[in-house]
């Protein structure tokens, strides 16, 4: 009975991780950037959301989408003024800046909300249930059904609409999709702005089920759902989604069986050890180098 | 003949270079021109130095990134520490001792994280060493050996300049050299097209291992160095961001470069102290920063710039081993 209850814990916390990893994995996908500002638009999203509902007094659907429009724009912003000079430079300045810009935004936070961890009320109305002992939260029903939702609507967004099949054909080959007439910057500030937004979501669920948001909140879920898609395949969407949510599950097993302090130890090893057996991931397509 | 001496007279102005420095920091710390929280900052920036130019191996050199020095510098730092602490010696064999064996066990560490190196490339491998590093934290944080979160305390305070001064150089020298060598030519053959220099019989296994290896040794070295002057070690310093801190020294001077990692781990070390009088703005000005020299460095003018300046400096050098060169065949 435990082991289900701990298995619909790891799902819950898998789903986010599996959203912040698809923004990962759609990034590098297509700019072939490791985007680690990318957890710290969580935050900024979690911000948004406690400003929006507690101070603002706006309604909690209207906050949702005023984040994730923020995260959004967030993130379009980010993309033009410190990656777009950038894109000729090698991968490490790149990932340098990005570094930067999460710096900045952790300051940024740092200074205007302070370094308090702030309460942030549930947005979820939805009642838990309860199925013999196991008690399912209404959190984890609002997270794993968004989560569904979201991920069903990328990827019929990605394989039937013309921007998702210019996002598919950028991140085969930059050149010859600039030849077909495809604008390559429009279409990746499309991807940043659609990265963000998830992100926003995630930031907002994770809230909802952890309670607290403070400048330093989208640090570590930021390098899981790194870690997440990576395990799945790092550029691949279903494989981000899968590495998410394995990655919840082995988490919340292993601290509910082994020992909560190693338990990202234990997160990390299974990482290591699926990257020898596969070396591009679960779902990563094998790369041949040509001679 | 002419350019075996002519190497002679670089490499003299060189030593002689190196000792004034040595000499003209000295006298200052001795005479106490300076504040003890600047000779606290002369060890960072000596720290830092070898944990860049050690880093600049495997990143520069042999051209994978990772993300886990801290890592190594970490599992140097405890071995080497909890060597001094248990064993009571008298400073001058004690403290050798645990640098070498800090080393030591760093370089075993290097192996370790040497060997998935050779099955994977560019981003995965760079999340694999990023995993190894918080797997040796999330470890120390447990292990009642070594103190766990609380950290492990009591370390005799031994570093001082001239120990930190001293490894700087040494680590200099061996890296230097290595990169000149055979074998550094081999390591830069495999950055450059790993399949070429496969199939030009260059032992691909045996050469990423010497990188790793002896970039571990020496981030092991400045963690030894580091919790002999800190004295107390806690797993979280040795955190995600130490190793990134140390990867922005290494890319900002630029890959391959040991002179730029040496003058970059200076600006990155010091910038923060700098900033101190602005508080809560400290870290926002340094990520503006960090953000604006990469853009910087990235844009055509500037590149543009710093070659002429390069070519500069390069004619005065030249003039300046001419005018020695003369005068010594004129004394002959």
């Amino acid at each position: 009975m435990e082991l289900i209850a701990q298995l619909i814990n790891g799902l819950n916390l898998g789903s986010i991780y599996a959203l912040i990893a698809l923004g990962y994995t759609m990034v590098y996908g297509i700019a072939k950037m490791l985007n680690f500002a990318h957890g710290d638009v969580i935050m900024v999203g979690a911000y948004t959301l406690s400003v929006a509902v507690s101070t603002l007094y706006v309604p909690v659907y209207i906050s949702i989408i005023i984040s994730m429009a923020v995260c959004s724009l967030l993130g379009v912003l980010i993309e033009t003024i410190a990656y777009k000079p950038l894109r000729q430079s090698s991968p490490l300045t790149v990932l340098i800046t990005a570094i930067g810009v999460s710096y900045f935004l952790e300051s940024l936070a740092l200074l205007i909300f302070g370094s308090q961890q702030q309460q942030v009320h549930s947005v979820v109305t939805v009642k838990g249930f309860a199925i013999g002992s196991i008690e399912i939260t209404g959190e984890s029903i609002v997270t794993l059904g968004t989560t569904f939702i979201i991920m069903v609507l990328l990827t019929l967004f990605i394989k039937h609409t013309k921007t998702g099949k210019a996002m598919l054909a950028v991140s085969e080959d930059k050149g010859a999709a600039e030849l077909m007439g495809i604008s390559v910057n429009k279409t990746i500030s499309i991807t940043f702005a659609i990265g963000s937004a998830l992100a926003a979501v995630a930031g907002v669920l994770f809230v909802s089920s952890y309670g607290f948001v403070g400048p330093y909140t989208g640090a570590m879920p930021g390098i899981k759902a790194f870690v997440a898609a990576v395990l799945g395949g790092i550029g691949s969407v279903p494989g981000a989604m899968l590495g998410g949510i394995l990655l919840g599950i082995i988490e919340s097993l292993s601290k509910a069986y082994i020992s909560t302090q190693l338990s990202d130890a234990i997160v990390f090893g299974v990482l290591i050890v699926v990257l020898l057996v596969k070396p591009s991931g679960l779902l990563g397509r094998k790369v041949t180098d040509k001679v | 003949m002419k350019k075996g001496m002519k190497f002679n007279v670089k490499s003299l102005i060189t030593i002689v270079l190196t000792i004034l420095l040595y000499a003209i920091i000295y006298i200052m710390i001795d005479n106490d021109l300076l504040s003890r929280h600047f000779k606290g900052l002369l060890v960072s920036v000596g720290v830092n130095i070898i944990l860049a130019v050690s880093l600049n191996l495997t990143v520069g050199f042999l051209g994978n990134l990772t993300l886990g020095h801290a890592g190594f510098m970490s599992v140097g730092a405890y071995a080497g520490c909890l060597f001094t602490v248990k064993m009571n010696l008298p400073y001058f064999i004690e403290f050798p001792i645990a640098l070498i064996i800090g080393g030591i066990v760093a370089a075993i560490f290097g192996v370790i994280i040497g060997v998935p190196a050779l099955r994977l490339r560019g981003d995965y491998l760079a999340i694999v060493t990023l995993a190894f590093g918080e797997i040796i934290r999330s470890i120390f944080n447990n292990l009642s050996l070594i103190g766990g979160a609380g950290g492990l305390k009591n370390i005799s305070k031994y570093t001082d300049f001239t120990w930190v001064y001293l490894m700087i150089i040494i680590t200099i020298l061996v890296i230097a050299n290595l990169v000149k060598s055979r074998h550094g030519r081999a390591i830069c053959s495999i950055r450059d097209n790993i399949i070429a220099s496969e199939s030009l019989g260059i032992d691909v296994v045996y050469h990423k291992l010497l990188a790793f290896v002896v970039a571990a040794f020496f981030a092991g070295v400045a963690g030894v160095l580091y919790g002999h002057y800190v004295g107390i070690l806690k797993p979280t310093t040795f955190d995600f961001n130490k190793s990134i801190e140390i990867l922005v020294i290494v890319v900002l001077g630029g890959m391959g470069s040991l002179r730029g990692s040496v003058i970059s781990a200076i600006i990155i070390t010091v910038l923060p102290e700098v900033l101190r009088s602005l508080s809560d703005y400290r870290m926002l000005i340094y990520s503006l920063v960090l953000i604006a020299m990469m853009l910087l460095n990235a844009s055509p003018s500037f590149q543009n710039f710093k070659e002429n300046v390069k070519s500069g400096i390069d004619a005065i050098k030249i003039k300046i081993a001419k005018l020695f060169g003369r005068s010594r065949s004129e004394e002959a």
